[in-house]
This record gives C-alpha cells, sequence and structure tokens, in this order.
C-alpha cells in the first residue's frame, strides 16, 4: 500500500471538497439560466448570450472540479487534445452557421 | 492491492503494468475528445435546422419543461456520485466504491427512463423523426446523447461485477476513472443540449 | 416457393451484364480455390492462429497492403472502365447507370479503400520500429481496426454482385443519394461499408497518437524523432478530427433514407447543402490526412538516400503540424459554387492559398537535403525525385482552384479532375510507393528487384503524365466530369484518346510491379544485415524480417537519426559496447475477438442495407457480447522468456 502512495499523484485524485463545490456551482449555473428563460427577464439574444455564459461556465467548472484537468503528469497531452478539439468543434458549429446563414429557404 | 503483488514477475513489471494502464486513460481521454467532435457535429446540424419547422410543430409548443429539468438535476447528481465512487476508489474502499456506482447507475436509468417518457410524449404529439428538419435534428442529437448514456450503464453493470470479484487493481482502476471520465463528459454534452435545444427552445 | 426464391434472387443478386457475370465467376472460383487450397494443405489453423487473430503490428501491417493492393487493382480496372467508354465519342461500351456506377466506386476504393489501408499498412509496417517501441499502445485495438476496415471494405465490394453498386457520385451528395433518385440497397451499401471502416480509422488515429507520444524509446524526444513518425502524427490528430464527422454525416444521409427524417432532403425543411458542408469539413482533412504521410515518406527517403541530414528538420515539423490544424480551415471551397456570402469565399480561398506555404516551404527541404548530397537512384528514391515535380504542378493548379472567381470556371470541370488526380496520384501513391520499396525488405528480409521495377516507374509516370495533362485542356474546352460520353462535334476526341492510352500506360506499370513482388519472392536479393540502405532511423538497427517482439532489447537513443551516429561512432571507433542486458518481454496475447466482432459489424451493415433489421438487431447484440466478453478477459498479455528471445536472436544471427 504504501509503494502505491508514491505514485498517487499520477490518479486524478481530488478530493470531497472539490467535488462538492463542484456539484453546488453545477446546481447554481444550472438555476441561473432556467430562472432567466422561465421568467424572460432580458430580450431574447441577451438571455441566448448569458445563457451560452453559463453552459460554458458550467463546461470549465466541471472540468476543473471533476475532471481534475490539473492534474496529472506533464507533458499534458490530455489538456492540449482538448483544447484543440474545442477549436475545431467551435469551428465546425460557427462556420456551419455562418456559411449557412446564406442559404435560407 | 495484495493480488497486485503475487505475480511472478514480481515488483518490476507491475510498474510497467501501471503505466500501461495510465497509456488507457490517455487514449480514452483522446476518445472523449473524438466524441466532442461528434456532438459538435450534431449541434452544429442543429444550430442550421432548428429554425425549420416545414409547417409543423415547434419545440416551444411541445417541450414540457418541468420534466426536462428533472432530468438535468438527477444527471447532474449522478456525474456528482461517479466522482463520489472515484474518491472511495482512492481511498480503497471497495464496498463504498461499488454503492456509489449503483447510485449513479440508477440515476443514470432513471434519466433514460424519462427521456423515452418524453420521446414517447412527442410521438404521441405529432412529433417524429419525419415530421420536420427540426425534429429530425432535434430527434438525434437527444436521442445520440441518450444512447451514450445508455452505453454507459452497460458498461458500469459490467464494471461493478468486475469489482466484485476482483477488487481494486489498476485494471479496474483504470476502467473506473475511464467510465466516470465518460460520465462526466455526458454530462456536459447535456449542459449543452439543455441550454441550446430546450431553453432556447422554449425562448 | 420457388417463384418467391427466383424473384428473390433476381432482385438480389446483380445481373444483366456480361461484366458482371464475368466477375461473378471469377470470384467464385477464386473463393473455391482459396478454400480448396487451405484444406489441401490443412492451413486452417495457421490462417486463424497466425493471422486472423494476429495482434502484431506488423502482421496488421501486412494484411492492409495486400488488401490495398487488391483494392488498388479494382479501382485501377474501374478507371480503365471509364477511360475505354470516354476513348472515343459516341462508344457504348458503357450504360450510363454503369458508368455512374463505375466512377463512384472508383473514387470511393480510391481514397477510402485502397489510399488509407495502403497508409495504416505503412504506419503499421514502421512506426513502432521506428520509435523503438515492442507494439502499437493497443495492440488489440489495432487488430479491431483492422478487422473493421477489412469488413467495411468487403461490404462495400460486396455490391458490385450483391443488390448493386452506389451511383451517386464518391462523396453521394442528396438529392442524387436519396430515396428519391437512388433506390434499393446500393447507397446503403456505400453508407455501410463507410461507418464500419470508418470507426477503425478513428481507433487507429488514436492508437498511433498515443503511440508516437508515449511508446518511444528512452532518449528519443519529440524534437529528434523521425519525421515518418511525426507526420504519422500530423495525419493520426487530423482523423480523430475529421472521422467523426464523418460518422456523424452518413449517419444523418442514413436517417434520411431509412427512418424518413429530412437533413438533407429537398421538402421537410431540410437542406442537401448541409450535407456539402459537413461532408468536405471531414473530407478537405481527409486528402490532407492521406497525404502526409507520403511527406514523411519522402523525408526519409531522401535523407537516406542523399547521405545527408534532412536539411530544415524544425521546419519540416513546424510544417506538418501547421497543414494538420490549417486543413480544418478551408472545406467551403469545394463548394464555392454553392453561393454564400463574399466574405465567407474571400475567408476560404485565403485560408486555401495559405496551405501552399508550409508545402512549398517542405518542397525546398528536399530540394536543400538533396543539394551536394551523395544521391543513389534506387527505386525509393525514383519515386521521390518523379513526386517533386509532379506535386508542384498539383499544388499550383489548387492554387488556380482557389481563385475563387476563377473557380466558377474550372468547377467540376476536367481540370479539376487532373488536378486532384495529379496530387493524389502525384503525392500519395508515389508517395507510398516510395515507402513499401523502402520498408519492404524490412518486411519481408528481400528487396524488390530493381530492373522490373524501373520497367513498372517509367510506365507509370510517363503514364501519368500523358494521361492527365490533356485533362486539363479538356477542362478548358468544357469537358464536365462524369459525363458518361460525348459527340463528336466537341472537339474533345484526340484528347480523349491520348488520356485512355496514358492510363492504360499506368495499368501496364501497375502490372509491372505485380511481376516485379512474385519475381522477387523468388529471386529478390535478400537482405542479411538487417540495413540494406545504409539508413539512419532505429527500424534499420534491427534484423530483417523483424522479430515478432521488434528489439531483444530497447535502444536507448542519443540524437536525431540515432542508427546513423551509432554507425558512425563505430567507423570512428569511439563507439562503446554496453552490455546488453536480456529480460522477459512483455507481449500481448493473440485474440479472435476483433476478428468476430468485425463480422457482427458486417452484419449490422448488411441488415442496414437492405432493411433487414433483425439481422441487424443479432448485429448489435453480437458486438455487444464481444465488447463484455473483452471487458472481462484480464489474461490478455504473458512474457516471452529470456531462453526464447536469445534462442530467436541466435537464428538471426545476433549474439546476446
Amino acid at each position: 500500500m504504501s509503494q502505491h502512495e508514491n505514485h498517487g499523484d499520477h490518479h486524478n485524485h481530488g478530493s470531497l471538497k472539490s467535488y462538492v463545490i463542484g456539484f453546488i456551482l453545477s446546481i447554481v449555473l444550472t438555476i441561473i439560466p432556467l430562472v432567466m428563460v422561465m421568467n424572460n427577464m432580458l430580450d431574447k439574444t441577451t438571455t441566448v448570450i448569458w445563457i451560452l455564459v453559463m453552459a460554458v461556465l458550467q463546461f470549465i467548472v466541471q472540468l476543473f472540479f471533476f475532471m481534475h484537468v490539473r492534474e496529472g503528469e506533464k507533458p499534458r497531452y490530455n489538456v492540449q487534445t482538448l483544447v484543440l478539439g474545442l477549436v475545431i468543434v467551435f469551428t465546425i458549429i460557427a462556420g456551419s452557421i455562418w456559411i449557412m446563414m446564406f442559404n435560407k429557404y | 492491492m495484495a493480488t497486485q503483488h503475487d505475480h511472478a514477475h514480481g515488483h518490476d513489471h507491475e510498474h510497467g503494468h501501471e503505466e500501461h494502464e495510465q497509456l488507457k486513460v490517455l487514449g480514452f481521454w483522446i476518445f472523449v475528445v473524438t466524441d466532442c467532435i461528434l456532438f459538435g457535429s450534431l449541434f452544429a446540424t442543429f444550430a442550421v435546422l432548428m429554425h425549420n419547422f416545414a409547417g409543423g410543430p415547434t419545440g416551444k409548443e411541445l417541450f414540457e419543461l418541468p420534466g426536462i429539468i428533472a432530468s438535468t438535476f438527477i444527471l447532474l447528481t449522478s456525474s456528482f456520485t461517479s466522482g463520489l465512487a472515484v474518491l472511495a476508489m482512492n481511498k480503497g474502499k471497495v464496498k463504498e466504491m461499488i454503492s456509489w456506482l449503483a447510485v449513479t447507475a440508477v440515476l443514470g436509468l432513471a434519466f433514460v427512463v424519462l427521456e423515452i417518457n418524453e420521446f414517447t410524449h412527442l410521438m404521441h404529439e405529432g412529433a417524429t423523426m419525419a415530421t420536420s428538419a427540426f425534429w429530425s435534428a432535434f430527434f438525434t442529437l437527444v436521442g445520440t446523447h441518450g444512447l451514450h448514456v445508455s452505453v454507459g450503464l452497460f458498461w458500469m453493470v459490467a464494471l461493478m461485477i468486475q469489482l466484485k470479484r476482483r477488487g481494486i487493481t489498476p485494471v479496474t482502476r483504470r476502467k473506473v476513472t475511464n467510465l466516470s471520465l465518460y460520465w462526466h463528459f455526458l454530462d456536459v454534452v447535456w449542459i449543452f443540449l439543455f441550454t441550446v435545444v430546450y431553453l432556447m427552445g422554449v425562448m | 416457393m420457388w417463384e418467391n426464391i427466383k424473384e428473390f434472387a433476381s432482385t438480389f443478386f446483380v445481373t444483366g451484364d456480361p461484366l458482371i457475370y464475368g466477375a461473378d465467376v471469377s470470384i467464385a472460383l477464386t473463393m473455391v480455390a482459396i478454400v480448396f487450397v487451405l484444406t489441401k494443405y490443412k492451413k486452417w489453423g495457421w490462417l486463424w492462429r497466425e493471422w486472423l487473430t494476429t495482434v502484431d503490428h506488423k502482421r496488421i501491417g501486412i494484411m492492409y497492403l495486400i488488401a490495398s493492393l487488391l483494392m488498388l487493382f479494382r479501382g485501377g480496372v474501374d478507371a480503365l472502365l471509364m477511360r475505354v467508354q470516354l476513348a472515343f465519342p459516341n462508344v457504348e461500351f458503357l450504360h450510363s447507370d454503369h458508368y455512374n456506377a463505375i466512377f463512384t466506386t472508383h473514387g470511393t476504393i480510391m481514397i477510402l479503400f485502397m489510399a488509407m489501408p495502403m497508409m495504416f499498412g505503412l504506419f503499421n509496417m514502421v512506426v513502432p520500429l521506428q520509435l523503438g517501441a515492442r507494439d502499437v499502445a493497443y495492440p488489440f485495438l489495432n487488430a479491431v481496426s483492422f478487422w473493421l476496415f477489412m469488413l467495411g471494405a468487403m461490404l462495400f465490394n460486396l455490391s458490385f454482385v450483391i443488390g448493386g453498386s452506389p451511383d451517386a457520385g464518391w462523396l453521394s451528395y442528396p438529392p442524387l443519394s436519396q430515396n428519391d433518385f437512388s433506390p434499393g440497397p446500393g447507397q446503403n451499401f456505400w453508407i455501410w461499408g463507410i461507418q464500419i471502416s470508418g470507426i477503425g480509422s478513428l481507433a487507429t488515429g488514436i492508437n498511433f497518437i498515443v503511440t508516437i507520444l508515449k511508446m518511444r524509446a528512452p532518449g528519443m524526444k519529440l524534437s529528434n524523432m523521425p519525421l515518418f513518425s511525426w507526420s504519422v502524427l500530423s495525419s493520426s490528430i487530423m482523423i480523430i478530427f475529421a472521422f467523426p464527422i464523418l460518422t456523424v454525416t452518413i449517419a444523418l444521409l442514413f436517417l434520411d433514407r431509412f427512418a424518413g427524417a429530412h437533413f438533407f432532403t429537398m421538402g421537410g425543411g431540410g437542406n442537401p447543402m448541409m450535407y456539402l458542408n459537413l461532408i468536405w469539413m471531414w473530407g478537405h482533412p481527409e486528402v490532407y490526412i492521406v497525404v502526409v504521410p507520403a511527406f514523411g515518406i519522402f523525408s526519409e527517403v531522401v535523407a537516406t538516400f542523399s547521405k545527408k541530414t534532412i536539411f530544415g528538420y524544425k521546419s519540416m515539423v513546424w510544417a506538418l503540424m501547421s497543414i494538420a490544424v490549417a486543413s480544418f480551415f478551408t472545406w467551403a471551397h469545394h463548394f464555392f459554387t454553392m453561393g454564400t456570402s463574399a466574405s465567407v469565399i474571400i475567408f476560404f480561398a485565403i485560408s486555401t492559398m495559405v496551405i501552399a506555404i508550409p508545402t512549398g516551404v517542405k518542397i525546398f527541404n528536399w530540394l536543400f537535403t538533396m543539394f551536394r548530397g551523395r544521391i543513389s537512384f534506387k527505386q525509393p528514391m525514383l519515386w521521390t525525385i518523379a513526386f517533386i515535380p509532379c506535386f508542384v504542378v498539383g499544388g499550383a493548379t489548387g492554387v488556380m482552384l482557389a481563385v475563387a472567381p476563377a473557380d466558377y470556371q474550372y468547377h467540376n470541370s476536367y481540370f479539376l479532375i487532373a488536378h486532384f488526380h495529379q496530387v493524389l496520384i502525384g503525392g500519395v501513391v508515389f508517395g507510398y510507393l516510395a515507402g513499401i520499396y523502402y520498408w519492404w525488405p524490412k518486411l519481408f528480409g528481400f528487396k524488390l528487384d530493381e530492373k522490373l521495377g524501373r520497367w513498372g516507374f517509367w510506365f507509370w509516370n510517363i503514364g501519368f503524365y500523358v494521361c492527365f495533362m490533356p485533362q486539363y485542356a479538356l477542362g478548358f474546352m468544357g469537358m464536365t466530369r462524369r459525363y458518361y460520353t460525348y459527340g463528336w462535334d466537341r472537339g474533345w476526341a484526340d484528347l480523349n484518346l491520348i488520356s485512355t492510352v496514358g492510363a492504360f500506360l499506368m495499368g501496364i506499370g501497375f502490372i509491372f510491379q505485380v511481376w516485379q513482388i512474385a519475381y522477387s519472392i523468388k529471386h529478390g536479393e535478400r537482405d542479411t544485415t538487417g540495413d540494406p540502405w545504409n539508413a539512419r532511423t532505429l527500424e534499420w538497427s534491427i534484423p530483417s524480417p523483424a522479430p515478432f517482439y521488434n528489439f531483444a532489447v530497447v535502444p536507448t537513443v542519443k540524437g536525431a537519426d540515432d542508427w546513423w551516429l551509432t554507425k558512425q561512432a563505430k567507423e570512428n571507433g569511439t563507439y562503446k559496447e554496453e552490455p546488453a542486458h536480456l529480460e522477459p518481454i512483455h507481449m500481448p496475447k493473440n485474440s479472435g475477438i476483433p476478428f468476430i466482432m468485425s463480422l457482427f459489424f458486417f452484419l449490422i451493415g448488411f441488415g442496414f442495407t437492405f432493411h433487414w433489421v433483425w439481422m441487424a438487431v443479432i448485429g448489435f447484440i453480437g458486438v455487444a457480447l464481444c465488447m463484455w466478453a473483452r471487458s472481462f478477459q484480464y489474461d490478455t498479455d504473458y512474457y516471452v522468456p529470456v531462453e526464447e528471445v536469445r534462442s530467436t536472436e541466435a537464428s538471426l544471427g545476433r549474439v546476446y
């Protein structure tokens, strides 16, 4: 067992605290957009921007508090892959919308 | 840990084994990123087609938010409990770990049941895959996520049996790490689904 | 009853064309012959143990290579049939339907079932050896990838005799590929053949990324890794980001056809242009996926045969990686004529032209490597030198196509056809052939005959220019792609005839190569040193053919071109022999699951192709059971004892 402790750092540990914080933040970040949409608090475009920002924030929260991207051995190939992947996801979505915008019936 | 050490070749190879398992975590992470691309393509399709109702019902008319909100919190909680399972694993508590996985699986199952419920309701209301481009994109995007969750459940059952039989070894440890990563990822995808499909749909 | 069977058979099997009956007979005869030989020589067990269940990357590489050469043959025959049809005006050799099917299968096979497996074959044969690794990161997954590819390819090719071939073009644009215009199973074969092999390709991409990042021999930093491995990394990065898009796109097309969805339909709010947008997000990276490893091969070959370190290593790496990223930002240039905003067109025209920069850097680096080198013109080098002018012209015409206003003139004309054949044959095929000639001795232990190879080389090269240069002109003269015939009044007759002659010259080149392989198996120069080309990288430090565990002792790398450094040190007398210490070698066990699971995938594809849902369900259950079984398998690897390693090495002439 002691042997194991030595390379313990390699694993995605996290602590109960980080999970609880992540969980609470996620709940808050889910409720805010919900309230905004249900009560029609802002005009449409502003609401869309805000709820998308909340979704991205929640993604980041989960990334750090649940998936522990900060931990793990270096070089962090997983983070590099993720960042490039997200750039390409963004390109796919934004590019499609941009290109197809002029193709509406 | 005992099983790990009674291997004929002793410690040196076991260290190699441990590294080999780490290798599989990296590979799985990359797979998850490719899955992001898969969902990204589906989101792009949905974004382009989301106003094409072709005279059929709209999302605003048919979506029932209470059920969706329940699903959202169920999946969020299951993401949390799968994390607790990993915590228990790090402490070496097999039983606690299996129980948390079981809780996660039950929550996941509830999510899938709610989704099936929602789909049957929508079909009753006359919204199917063939109704319009919007509904095609909707059922495909949400259904693909539901399918991922179902596959995760299948995998979770397999892992619980293996944990019961073998306890925590480098191999089962790696598998549970991957599973929880997958589960968190599905939760993240759902957040975007919830925002883009449902919240923006009812606005 | 009998009537029913007859009726079923008449729709199930493709009938009515003597060419197809001829193919039916030859396929049946080949199958019988294979079964007969395997039974007579009691080789079924050997086939199963040594090949169908293998997880050895070298054997998987060999199987990829064989499959890709067979597919090259089929795609090549398709090409020749098309050229015969177009040789003269008003030829009545192929009907229009048949012609459509042939250009569709030609394109699909050449890209997905010829270029891709040949590339994966080279990945498998070379990368672990070059890195000083014992296998890829996930040997089991590697076998899964291969069998998924293989059964996907078989499913696709089955359309030739069962159900009818797809005929909506190699990328199957809707609405043509929808039920209204392409009823019947042909289009479904296209979808499922590609879908199944595509999953395999994705897995291979992940596998090689992890192999390259994590399995390098101690001391080999990324900054002195051989350039072929760098190119594989670049290509694999593109694979993992591009293939999921393909999976989604053709899944959506299938939902349109199978479930009546409205993604790309004309009615119901669907938008066929969205399909173009999606498929080219995969399609453009895809062509770079296949060409980038060729760049890696040229880098190895040029350095070896010029006896010099590659010129501009860092800029080469930079170019490879920037091509990988930039490839995702150019897709819309494939449909400039679709009609979109000017800003979209400007963006994609410029991003396309930007690609020419890193590619140009690479060309200059190869030229500077050759400059003042002691060049020996062996076969791999011949193909490399032939590649350079060919690719430069292909690249330049590509930039012409990127000029959006001019593209309205060239779009879908024979100018485009000539352009992409020039980069795909001049770049990809020449590159892979160079690679195959280069690494062949490492895999099989003998060189391919030089003399026959040179005949093949010249027929290919002269044939290439004779075939495709006239097509540029034909494009300007207004000949559009996919015409199945044309009249005398068009004035296209002479150039088309010349082009057909060129195609047959390339066909003769291929025959020379087949002859070359057959001849060399018996008479080829044996490689006893393990380093027949006096090369530079680690794969040449071990015996040929490489033993199943690759390296008896994992080498410690000291710098770029490590094997060259070692040889130099030995010559100078500064080499310090380190006592070799053999250890038990950790190896993966063979498994039948990849093969069996892929058979179930085949059932899924075949079932959906004919709308036999029950069969697809059986397939899904089978796949799930295979995965379940694998998950419960813990006894997946073993150790090769030191004694066995020592005796194997001794039989290869190396003493430890």
